[in-house]
């Protein structure tokens, strides 16, 4: 079984992150960027998947040059093969064009099933799994907490308020993964070594046949107009306990009209 | 000449770090508390590799398979030990004592046989292994061994017993390295002990682990007194030449001081964190700590002595991995093991200083970092030796 797990390159989510002046885009050269987090799981997952199916695992990544490191380090977790999306136009790339051209990207890989994270920690949309579903036409299974595949039929626990649902889906499906499936894996030294040796292949948007102006920031369905920085936190009141707590709590958030 | 480590071994101390972040920071002070010797984390970190870096592909480890294959990577060993080491020193030591006293031995002088007995469940995780040489009248004498085995029908007879061996107790030590007298030389200055290395199975009868020792530091380490009384095991339990047990160990022992440098490194990297951040934060008199010069310069020596001990200790990892001379390397392993594990001791002294009162409580790491670094100038030849072999180096005619 073959599998493509879309992984996204993110700042580090315990530096301190910023956007640009001048487009309002997020500043990658910032912070350190990590494997989002909860890629990782999605890596671990396909790694399961392959140890019990067969078949290779391909990492496949939109984002600038540096993110190369952290399809290294998904090839060192045990990977089979990278393919990276790279080029400069793709810069400022909305959700729905980052799904495009996932998509076409796709269409270079043969897969079974694709694996995503269900959130990217920087933007936060968790909606990039549901619109690659749209873009190649085949079933989409998000949130999964367990993942099976029986033959051409795949099957999840997707977590809900008061227990599971199980959903079922004919392969090739884009399955989203949330972090109680699994414990993703440390590189082994040997893997960091065997990493160096596979193959990661570059696509520009000339190998996807897209063109420039049909991705970044030009063709954006949504623009970042403006921001602001958050206010500085105020210092707390501290109320002493002087028999009266209980009543001085309850002025406090009635003043702030919360009760 | 590169004072760089490879992008490799970069990408391996990250990992190594992720590892140690999540895996132990947030259990040393419990496990220290406990004197809890945390088994379950052996084979995690043999998931990582971590015991296998010297050893052979046919074991399980990472070092190729002789002819192909990157060869044993000592220096990502250090890198290891040193991470591990910056959050508890005990698992740092348990990875040392590992790899240095358990597999090192049977590595480099074992037959294809005990090869294949013992490395596979070692470099897995499975397994520990320990050395014991120290008894309790031979330490830094370490000819002055008294535990005595002796060939009687095709078996060894071990009769004697060891001091503070580490990995030597756990609940999945397979096997104890110990050395022991096999017989006399005569030399025309009188005899000499003939010294051997005998490979003893946990559980065999007649070997005894006693209880784990009360230490002052190290609390998450195994150490325990290994006695023998009519302990019989194979002949064929011998570890490489009958009387070249001396000679065998003093070799060990040269890897040993440069993983332990690198241990001493981690503690004093950790002190100057810990020193960093404390000195930035706690305020006295309307200023931080760290705006007074004798805070602030105190932590400057430390970042210096940081350094140092760093370039030591990773020159003669590097040494080692190039195979330079086993005289060269013995010269700056006992070089980088003095030099780094005073500097620990001294960083810990500064970090519970800059501390103040909290530095005293073990709420804070700065203390079981002050209780640890004590044993590093101690353990696998004490300062004293180190200057006398650099001593003997120089071509002195020290005694
Ligand atoms: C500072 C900043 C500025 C932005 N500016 C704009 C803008 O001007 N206009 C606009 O429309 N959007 C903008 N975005 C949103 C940006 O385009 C999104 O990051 C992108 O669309 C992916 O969505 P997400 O990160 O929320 O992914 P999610 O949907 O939260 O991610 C879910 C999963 O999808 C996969 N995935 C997501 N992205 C990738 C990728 N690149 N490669 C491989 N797999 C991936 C991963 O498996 C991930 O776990 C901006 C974001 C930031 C942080
Ligand atoms: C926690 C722990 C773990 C250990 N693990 C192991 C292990 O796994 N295997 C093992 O075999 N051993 C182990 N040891 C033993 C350790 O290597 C010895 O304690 C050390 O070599 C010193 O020996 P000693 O204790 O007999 O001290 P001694 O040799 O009695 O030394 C006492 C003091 O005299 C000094 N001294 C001795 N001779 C001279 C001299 N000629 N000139 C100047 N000064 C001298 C020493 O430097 C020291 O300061 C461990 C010890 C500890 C505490």
């Amino acid at each position: 079984m073959n599998i493509v797990v879309l992984m996204k390159q993110v700042p580090d989510t315990y530096a301190e992150r910023k956007l640009q002046a001048g487009d309002n885009t997020l500043d990658r050269d910032a912070s350190d960027a990590v494997i989002n987090e909860i890629d990782e799981y999605a890596i671990e997952e396909g790694l399961l998947l392959k140890e019990a199916h067969g078949g290779e695992v391909t990492i496949l990544t939109m984002g600038p040059d540096r993110a190369t490191e952290s399809i290294r380090k998904a090839l060192s977790m045990g990977a089979d093969k990278g393919v990276h999306v790279l080029d400069d136009a793709l810069h400022g790339s909305c959700a729905i064009t980052t799904a495009k051209v996932l998509a076409k990207a796709l269409g270079t890989v043969e897969y079974d099933l694709v694996i995503a994270g269900s959130e990217a920690t920087d933007s936060r949309l968790s909606i990039v799994p549901a619109l690659v579903s749209e873009a190649l036409g085949v079933a989409q299974l998000s949130g999964a907490r367990k993942v099976t595949v029986d033959g051409s039929t795949v099957t999840i626990e997707r977590t809900t308020d008061t227990g599971f649902d199980r959903v079922e889906g004919a392969v090739p499906a884009v399955v989203s993964v949330v972090e109680k499936i699994n414990e993703p894996r440390y590189p082994s030294f040997k893997g960091i070594m065997a990493a160096k040796s596979k193959p990661v292949t570059t696509l520009s948007l000339s190998d996807l046949g897209l063109s420039p102006d049909e991705v970044g920031l030009v063709a954006s369905t949504t623009t970042v107009e403006s921001y602001e920085e958050a206010p500085p936190r105020a210092a707390g009141t501290i109320v002493k306990d002087e028999g009266n707590g209980g009543a001085a709590i309850a002025e406090y958030l009635a003043s702030r009209k919360l009760i | 000449m590169s004072f760089e480590l490879s992008a490799d071994h970069e990408v391996f101390r990250k990992v190594v770090r992720d590892f140690a972040e999540a895996e132990v920071a947030p259990h040393a002070a419990q496990w220290d508390r406990d004197h809890h010797f945390p088994v379950d984390l052996i084979p995690k970190m043999a998931e990582l590799g971590l015991f296998g870096l010297v050893v052979g592909e046919q074991y399980g480890g990472s070092a190729g398979d002789g002819v192909t294959g990157s060869g044993p990577d000592f220096t990502a060993l250090c890198l290891a030990i040193e991470e591990l080491g910056r959050v508890d020193q005990s698992v740092g030591i348990t990875l040392s004592a590992g790899v240095g006293l358990g597999i090192n031995p049977i590595l480099a002088f074992g037959t294809d046989a005990q090869k294949e007995r013992w490395l596979p469940d070692l470099v897995a995780g499975r397994a520990l292994a320990g050395f014991g040489l120290t008894e309790p009248e031979a330490g830094s004498d370490a000819g002055a061994t008294r535990t005595r085995a002796e060939l009687v029908d095709g078996q060894w007879v071990i009769n004697g017993s060891k001091a503070f061996i580490t990995n030597s107790g756990s609940a999945i030590t397979s096997c104890v390295t110990v050395t022991a007298r096999t017989g006399v030389i005569p030399g025309p200055s009188g005899d000499r002990p003939e010294i051997s290395a005998v490979i003893v199975p946990s559980g065999t009868p007649g070997f005894e682990v006693q209880p784990a020792y009360d230490k002052l530091g190290w609390h998450a380490s195994d150490t325990h007194g290994l006695v023998f009384e009519d302990c019989r095991v194979p002949e064929a339990n011998l570890l490489g030449a009958r009387g070249a047990g001396f000679k065998q160990f003093l070799a060990i022992l040269d890897d040993g001081r440069i993983a332990i440098s690198a241990l001493a490194v981690g503690l004093a990297q950790a002190c100057l964190e810990e020193s960093v951040r404390y000195a930035k934060q706690r305020t006295t008199f309307g200023k931080p700590i760290g705006a007074r010069q004798a805070i602030a310069f105190a932590i400057s020596d430390l970042a210096v002595a940081v350094e140092a001990a760093r370039g030591l200790t990773y020159k003669a990892a590097a040494m080692k991995d190039a195979g330079r001379p086993a005289a060269q390397v013995k010269q700056a392993a006992a070089i980088a093991k003095l030099y780094s594990t005073e500097a620990a001791v001294s960083a810990t002294r500064v970090a519970t200083q800059v501390f103040g009162g909290y530095g005293f409580i073990e709420e804070y790491p700065v203390a079981r970092f002050y209780r640890d670094a004590k044993i590093l100038e101690v353990g696998e030849g004490t300062s004293e030796v180190q200057r006398m072999v650099i001593a003997r180096g120089l071509g002195l005619p020290v005694e």
